[in-house]
């Protein structure tokens, strides 16, 4: 198989690149979304603990 | 009948883990919220939570991926046939338990609703699973999870379960850093927070 047969697929590669394309969208989308609640919940973490600090002294 | 469908029948590789993850996913989360209901563990709730959203992804995935199947194979995007149909109130389940835990202040209350939801769902799995056979339908029979030999080709089964693996291998990683934020945001006034900080 070709390169350009691969990027065919025997016609239907509207259809085939579509579903591959979105599959690594969603998967893509997860991780980044993960990071990002982490990434939020770390920073109100710290500073929830920051002002706890500063209240007790 | 597989030759037919030419290449578009690779959309299989992405479809079918989606499928089966949204499944996987939906009832590793009803024993997670199961076990935190009857023992009251926290973790298993937090466990629970955040296998939602993945979960819920995985379905979109498989409803998603089907239609662009389904288009160039059946000449639909969709039928409301009862695979479709049980698959689409499984993405409700998802959203719905989402939205309930989102709707309490408290969370241990929001970990209590919503884990009787998460429950009386799972009902909903094996009526996907069984669905192709007990009505009639577009969709093909199953073709891998059968007691008998699978009636796909070796040749297009062991890609398949590679794929299935890698699907499950990212949904045990993602469920991992989504719990992360998850115990964060639960234990944010813990004081082993503090220590470990």
């Amino acid at each position: 198989m070709s390169l350009r047969e691969f990027l065919h697929m025997s016609g239907y590669a509207g259809y085939v690149w579509t579903a591959y394309g979105l599959t690594a969208l969603v998967l893509l989308a997860n991780w980044w979304a993960a990071r990002r609640i982490e990434a939020e919940q770390n920073v109100s973490a710290r500073r929830r603990m920051t002002t706890d600090k500063e209240n007790r002294t | 009948m597989d030759y037919q469908q030419k290449d578009a029948f690779r959309i299989l590789y992405v479809h079918a883990p989606s499928a089966w993850m949204s499944m996987f996913t939906y009832v590793m989360m009803a024993v997670a919220a199961g076990i935190g209901l009857i023992w009251r563990i926290k973790l298993a709730h937090a466990a629970a939570a955040a296998a939602a959203p993945i979960g819920a992804s995985f379905t979109f995935l498989a409803l998603a991926t089907g239609s662009i199947w389904g288009k160039p194979m059946w000449g639909t995007w969709w039928v409301w046939d009862a695979r479709l149909t049980s698959e689409l109130i499984l993405l409700f389940l998802y959203l719905g338990y989402m939205a309930l835990r989102s709707s309490f202040d408290d969370p241990q209350r929001a970990d209590r609703a919503s884990a009787v939801l998460a429950i009386v769902g799972v009902i909903n799995v094996p009526i996907i699973h069984y669905s192709v056979e007990w009505w009639s339908t577009l969709h093909q029979p199953a073709s891998v999870t059968k007691f008998d030999r699978p009636s796909i080709d070796i040749a297009m089964l062991i890609p398949l379960f590679i794929m299935i693996a890698g699907f499950q291998l990212y949904f045990g990683w993602a469920l991992c850093r989504r719990l992360r934020g998850e115990i964060l945001r639960r234990e944010r006034n813990a004081t082993w927070l503090k220590e470990v900080s």
